[in-house]
Order: structure tokens, then C-alpha cells, then sequence
């Protein structure tokens, strides 16, 4: 008896204490495009671009980081520092897109 | 004086547009397909003349990401014209783009180092400049078949890319 009691505790401090869900945003490349362009996040959250392209194409931070996309595949990254960061391509830095991410 | 304005343009058309200039008229798609494969096999063969001859690594890199982009370009440009049963028709403006770009292959294999360095990335920057010209001004805008437009519009993109790029290596070799 003891021991349930113990377990529902558990459980509603698991509830209570479970920040809020980070979530996947997606980002999609298409014929050398970003799309959405700009894409509102917080810390925690994931970005993946999915490339559709036969194209490699990077998503670079200038100063920053950078996620290499290789053709027909998908690649992420957690976002872990709350700001703004424009984005582009380092093959083609026509390519460009824009993270708003809140604490 | 008649005689200096022509050779000045003479001039004017051998180092800028020539070889796309000389297609006054209206490309035909057969034509079109040819001549941007073309446009795509000349960057391959110039990158890999700088893969042999440079040891710049941005210079190398730059070099490697034009032979997978290209390469990948002319694969789609083969799967669509296989597929729309288009055979690329050998045109003067396909000629004249192969006959400047081997006498400009010629003049880097004479160059070493960062002279060769400046010189293949500097021409990579007007090289693709020319060539945005040409898909933008007759190429897209000839091209009747709505597959062949779009994959253009695509070309037209990467090489708007490489052409940034270059600018960016070569501000890097100043």
C-alpha cells in the first residue's frame, strides 16, 4: 500500500516536473530552397532538413555551426543557445534561410 | 577608327559572351540540351584540371564540389531527356563553348600555384557568370518543353550558387 502511494508521488512529480515537449520542426530542400525560409524554435528543439535534392547542401552558421545534408537524406541538430542565426548553404550560399529561437 | 571599334568588340566577344552570343536565334530544346550539358561537362573537365594541378585546399574543395554538382546535373539532364525520347543536337553555340573553354584549359595548364589558383577561380567566377546570363536571357526562356524549363530554373540556381562561391574563394586567395 505503502509502495503505490509511493508510485503515484512518482508519477505526479514526473508529470510536474516534465518540461515542455521539444519538438521536431521540419525544414525541406527542394530545388536549391529552404523551405519554410524561416522557421520559429526554442532551446531544445530539433531541426531537420530533409533534402530532396541529388545535391549535398549544407545549412552553415557563419562563425557557427553547420549541418552537412547529403543528397536524399535528412539531417538534424538540437538547438542549444536561445537568438536569432541566419543560415545558408556553403556550396551554394544563395541558399538561405533564418532560426528564431526562444529560451 | 572603324577598323579599332571592330577589334575592340572582337575582343569584347572572345573574353565575355561569345560562344552564347553567336545563338542569335531561338535554340531549339534538342539544342538547349545539349548545349547545358555542355556548359556542365566544361566545369567537370576545369575542376579536375585544378584537382591535379592545385594544392590549395579551398581551392580543391571548390574544385570537388563543381565535379559532384555537375555530375549530378547532367544525370538528371540525361534521365530527362532519355525519357521525353530527346536526342541533344551538337549546335555552333555547343562548339564554340568546348573550342574557348579547352583554349582556356590550355592557357591554365601553362600557369603553377596560386598563380593557377587565381586564375581557374577567376574564371570559374565569369565562367558562371556567363553562363546565368545565358539561361536567363535565351536558354529558359527558348526552352518550349515545361521538364526542360524547370531542370534549367534548377541549373540556373546551382550555378548562381557556384558562381557566389567562387566569389567567396577568390576574395580568400586575395
Amino acid at each position: 500500500m505503502v509502495r503505490k502511494q509511493h508510485l503515484w508521488i512518482a508519477l505526479a512529480l514526473t508529470i510536474v516536473a516534465a518540461p515542455v515537449k521539444a519538438e521536431t520542426i521540419q525544414v525541406t530542400i527542394d530545388k536549391l530552397v529552404f523551405s519554410p525560409a524561416t522557421v520559429e524554435a526554442k532551446v531544445g528543439d530539433t531541426i531537420e532538413w530533409v533534402n530532396k535534392d541529388v545535391f549535398a547542401h549544407t545549412a552553415t552558421v557563419k562563425g557557427g555551426w553547420e549541418v552537412m545534408i547529403p543528397p536524399k537524406k535528412s539531417a538534424s541538430l538540437t538547438l542549444k543557445a536561445a537568438g536569432a542565426v541566419d543560415y545558408f548553404c556553403r556550396f551554394h550560399p544563395n541558399m538561405r534561410g533564418h532560426i528564431t529561437v526562444a529560451p | 577608327m572603324l577598323i579599332r571599334h571592330t577589334a575592340a568588340l572582337a575582343a569584347l566577344l572572345l573574353l565575355g559572351t561569345a560562344p552564347l552570343a553567336q545563338a542569335a536565334d531561338k535554340p531549339t530544346d534538342p539544342q538547349i540540351a545539349h548545349i547545358a550539358y555542355t556548359a556542365g561537362v566544361i566545369d567537370v573537365e576545369a575542376a579536375k584540371q585544378a584537382l591535379k594541378k592545385s594544392k590549395n585546399k579551398e581551392v580543391l574543395a571548390f574544385a570537388k564540389d563543381m565535379v559532384r554538382d555537375h555530375e549530378a546535373v547532367n544525370v538528371q539532364a540525361l534521365d530527362l531527356v532519355k525519357k521525353l525520347k530527346v536526342t541533344p543536337e551538337d549546335n555552333a553555340t555547343s562548339k564554340a563553348l568546348t573550342k574557348a573553354a579547352a583554349e582556356k584549359r590550355a592557357k591554365l595548364a601553362k600557369l603553377k600555384g596560386v598563380a593557377f589558383d587565381k586564375a581557374y577561380v577567376d574564371n570559374e567566377v565569369a565562367y558562371h557568370k556567363q553562363v546565368d546570363g545565358a539561361l536567363e536571357t535565351l536558354l529558359i526562356p527558348s526552352a518550349s518543353n515545361a521538364e526542360l524549363k524547370s531542370l534549367l530554373e534548377t541549373g540556373l540556381k546551382i550555378f548562381q550558387g557556384h558562381e557566389q562561391h567562387a566569389e567567396h574563394v577568390a576574395g580568400m586567395l586575395k
